[in-house]
C-alpha cells in the first residue's frame, strides 16, 4: 500500500484531517487518563516509605516525559520546515510549543507538590527539576521569539533555528546539571529516585503516559488548526470554512 | 566576463499583499534593465530577491543557469549591490570606508585607486574626513564610489543610485553605469529620476501597484 | 579572503577604540555587580570565599550578555551587514571574525580584571589561576553562543530581554563547568577536568556557532 505522504502537506488538505484526528485522540485521552488516574489513585498500593503522597508521581513523571518528548517533536518539525521550506511544518512546530510548555509547568508544579511532604521544601534543586526549569525557559524563549517577529515566515525560520540549537543543547544541559547536582549533593536526597515500582504502579504510569500523549496530539492538532486558519485567512478554503462555520 | 541573469516566475508576498507574481526576465552582458513602478510596488524587494537576500515566495533566480541561492559566494563575487543604505561607518573616514567595502567584496585595491575613485565622484580632498561630518549627498557619493572600483563585478544591482545627488554627481554615476554596460557588464536598477543612459540594450519593466 | 577577515577584525577593533566608552560600560557593570553581592549576602569572609567563583562567573556572564546586543546591531542599521552577506567571503567566517573582535573588546577585559575582583572575595592565590583560565576559556564560548541569539533577535522590539531569555538556558552548561573549575580546585580535586571540558566547548562553539549565527542573520535580514 503506497501512501501519498505529500497529500497532507498543504494546510488545505491537512485541516479537515487534523480536525478528525483531534476528536479521536481527544476521546482516547479522556479514556486513558480516567483509567490511569483511577489505577493510580485508587488501585495502586500505598508506598512503604512515602505513604499516599507519592501518588502525584502518576502525573509528575508522565508530564516530564511529555515535556521532553514534545520538545524533540517541535525540533523535528522545525528541521523539516528548514530543510523542505514547507509552511505546514512551521505551523506544527508553533502549535507544539505551548502544549510542551504546559507539560513542563505541570511537571515542575507537581514536582514541587511532591517535594513538600516528602522532603519538607517546596523546591529541590535536583537534576530533573532543574533541567525541567531550564526546559521551560527554552520553550518560553521559542514562543517569545515567535511572538516578537511580525513576519510569519521569518518567525517560523527563526523559531526553527532556536529550537534546533536548543534540542542539541538539551542533553548537554541535562548532563551538566546532573553532574552539578552530584558535585553539590550534600544532605539533599534526589527527587528522581522514585519508589520501587509495584506492577500496578507501573501500569498506571504507562496508561497515564499514553493519556498525556493522546492529549498532546489532540491539543497540538487543534492549535494547529487555529494557526492554519489565521495564517491562510486570505485563501479560498479558509474563507469558505469560516462562512460555513458561521452559517 | 559573463553576465547571465535569469529570473523565472517570481512571486513576492509582503504582509497580506502579493506585490508581483509570474515575473520573469533575463539580463545579459551589455544590457541595462530598469525596474519602474510606484512606491510600494516591490522594486526594492525584487532587487533583493535578485541578489539572493530575500527568498521569493515562488520561482527562482538563476546565474549562469544555476540557482543563485545555491551558488552563494560564487555568485556574490560577481555581484555589486548598492541598496538604500550607504553602508558607511560614521567613525571611519571616507577612504577607510571604501577600502573596507572593497575588501569585503574581494576587490583588491591600493590607496591610490581609492583616492582616484573618490575623486571620480567629486570627493577629492575629502578622503580623510570621518563620514560623520559629510553631508547626505557626500555620504551617498562615498557609497557610490564603489562603482568606480567595480569592474570585476559582472552584475551591478543598484537601488535608486541617483537619489540625493546633485547634477554633477548624477552625471558621474550615469557615466560610470554607461561605462560598465559598454564593457559588457549588466546593470539592474531602479530610479525615480529620468536619466537616460546609453546602452546597447535598454529595457524597462514596470511593476504594478500590487495585485490581490 | 584572509585579507577580508583581517579587515573586519581591524575595523571592529578600530570602531571600538574610537568609542571606548562602550568597553568601559561593560567592565564597570561587571565590577558593580560583583560588588553588589557582598552587600546582599553579608561580608563574612568564609561565605564570600565559597561563593567567589560562582559570583564572578555569573557577573561575567551577565556583563557579556549586556554587550551582545551590539555585535550586529550597528552593521545592520547602516547596511554594512547586507554588504557582508553579499561579499566574496563566507558569512560564517565573517561572523567568527566579528565575534572574536567582540570578545576581545568585551570579554577579555573581564578576564583581565577578574583577579582583582577575586581578591575582594579573598579567594586564595592557588584558585586565582584556575578562575582566570576558566573565564578566559569560557567567555569566548559565551560570546559565540550569544552571537546566535543576537543574530536571531536583530532589529526586534525588546531585543535585549528576548536575547537574555534565548541565550541563558544555553549558557547554563558553560556556567556550571566554568564555576565548577575553581570550586573543584577549592575542594582539592584540581580544576583541570573542567578546564579541559571548557576547552572542548570552546572548540565546538567556535566551529559551529558562527554558521548557526550566519544562518540566523540571513533569516533576520529577509
Amino acid at each position: 500500500m503506497s501512501i501519498n505522504w505529500f497529500k497532507y502537506s498543504s494546510p488545505q488538505t491537512f485541516f479537515p484531517l487534523a480536525g478528525k484526528l483531534a476528536l479521536v485522540f481527544g476521546a482516547l485521552a479522556v479514556a486513558a487518563c480516567a483509567v490511569g488516574l483511577y489505577l493510580g489513585f485508587f488501585v495502586a498500593p500505598t508506598d512503604a516509605q512515602q505513604g499516599e503522597s507519592y501518588r502525584i508521581i502518576f502525573i509528575h513523571v508522565p508530564a516530564a516525559w511529555m515535556s521532553m518528548f514534545l520538545y524533540v517533536v517541535m525540533a523535528f518539525w522545525a528541521a523539516i520546515g528548514l530543510a523542505f521550506n514547507t509552511r505546514l511544518s512551521g505551523m506544527m512546530a508553533s502549535a507544539t510549543a505551548p502544549t510542551g510548555a504546559l507539560f513542563t509547568f505541570i511537571a515542575l508544579w507537581t514536582g514541587s507538590l511532591w517535594g513538600k511532604p516528602a522532603w519538607g521544601t517546596w523546591w529541590v534543586w535536583d537534576a530533573r527539576l532543574t533541567s525541567e526549569l531550564i526546559l521551560l525557559f527554552l520553550y518560553f524563549g521559542f514562543m517569545a521569539l515567535q511572538a516578537a517577529i511580525d513576519d510569519p515566515r521569518r518567525a517560523d525560520k527563526a523559531g526553527a533555528l532556536i529550537a534546533l540549537v536548543g534540542v542539541i543543547n538539551v542533553p548537554i544541559i541535562y548532563f551538566s546539571v546532573k553532574w552539578w547536582n552530584t558535585l553539590h549533593q550534600g544532605a539533599s536526597v534526589s527527587l528522581t529516585k522514585s519508589p520501587t515500582m509495584a506492577a500496578t504502579m507501573l501500569t498506571a504510569m504507562l496508561v497515564m503516559i499514553f493519556g498525556f500523549w493522546f492529549y498532546g496530539i489532540a491539543a497540538v492538532l487543534l492549535r494547529a488548526r487555529c494557526i492554519m486558519l489565521e495564517r491562510e485567512r486570505g485563501t479560498e478554503w479558509a474563507v469558505q470554512y469560516a462562512k460555513e462555520a458561521v452559517a | 566576463m559573463q553576465t547571465s541573469l535569469e529570473a523565472i516566475d517570481l512571486r513576492c508576498v509582503r504582509g497580506e499583499r502579493s506585490l508581483f507574481q509570474g515575473l520573469s526576465f533575463t539580463l545579459k552582458g551589455g544590457e541595462l534593465l530598469r525596474i519602474g513602478g510606484p512606491n510600494g510596488s516591490g522594486k526594492t524587494s525584487l532587487l533583493r530577491i535578485t541578489c539572493g537576500l530575500l527568498e521569493p515566495d515562488q520561482g527562482e533566480v538563476r546565474w549562469g543557469g544555476e540557482s543563485v541561492r545555491r551558488l552563494k559566494e560564487e555568485f556574490w563575487a560577481r555581484l555589486l549591490y548598492l541598496g538604500h543604505a550607504n553602508a558607511l561607518k560614521d567613525d571611519l573616514t571616507a577612504s577607510e570606508n571604501l577600502k573596507i567595502a572593497c575588501a569585503l567584496a574581494g576587490v583588491v585595491v591600493d590607496a591610490r585607486r581609492v583616492t582616484e575613485a573618490l575623486a571620480r565622484l567629486g570627493l577629492a580632498g575629502r578622503e580623510n574626513l570621518p563620514a560623520r561630518v559629510l553631508s547626505q549627498g557626500q555620504r551617498r557619493r562615498v557609497a557610490l564610489a564603489r562603482l568606480a572600483l567595480g569592474e570585476a563585478a559582472a552584475l551591478w544591482v543598484l537601488d535608486e543610485p541617483f537619489t540625493a545627488l546633485d547634477a554633477a554627481a548624477v552625471e558621474d554615476v550615469r557615466s560610470l553605469i554607461a561605462g560598465h554596460v559598454s564593457r559588457g557588464g549588466g546593470v539592474l536598477y531602479t530610479t525615480h529620476h529620468e536619466v537616460s543612459i546609453a546602452a546597447a540594450v535598454s529595457r524597462r519593466i514596470d511593476l504594478g501597484g500590487g495585485q490581490g | 579572503m584572509i585579507a577580508a577577515l583581517r579587515c573586519v577584525i581591524q575595523r571592529d577593533l578600530l570602531l571600538a577604540a574610537r568609542r571606548s566608552s562602550d568597553v568601559m560600560t561593560v567592565v564597570l557593570f561587571f565590577v558593580i555587580v560583583v560588588s553588589l553581592f557582598p552587600l546582599g549576602i553579608g561580608p563574612e569572609p568564609k561565605l564570600l570565599r565559597t561563593v567567589a567563583p560562582g559570583v564572578l562567573w555569573v557577573a561575567a556572564l551577565l556583563a557579556s550578555m549586556l554587550a551582545l546586543g551590539r555585535v550586529f546591531a550597528s552593521d545592520h542599521a547602516d547596511g554594512t551587514l547586507e554588504q557582508m552577506m553579499l561579499g566574496a567571503t563566507p558569512l560564517g567566517l565573517i561572523v567568527a571574525a566579528k565575534v572574536f573582535a567582540h570578545w576581545f573588546v568585551t570579554g577579555l577585559p573581564l578576564v583581565l580584571i577578574s583577579p582583582v575582583l577575586a581578591l575582594q572575595f579573598d579567594l586564595p592565590q592557588e584558585l586565582l589561576g584556575v578562575l582566570v583560565v576558566s573565564l578566559a576559556l569560557g567567555t569566548p564560548v559565551l560570546s559565540f553562543i550569544g552571537a546566535i541569539g543576537a543574530a536571531l533577535t536583530l532589529g526586534l522590539r525588546g531585543a535585549g530581554a528576548l536575547l537574555a531569555l534565548l541565550v541563558l538556558p544555553l549558557y547554563v552548561p558553560v556556567l556550571i563547568i566554568g564555576a565548577g573549575a575553581a570550586e573543584a580546585a577549592a575542594a582539592g580535586l584540581g580544576g583541570s577536568a573542567q578546564l579541559l571540558i571548557l576547552g572542548a566547548m570552546l572548540i565546538v562553539a567556535a566551529a559551529f556557532a558562527p554558521w548557526a549565527a550566519a544562518a540566523a542573520l540571513r533569516i533576520s535580514v529577509e
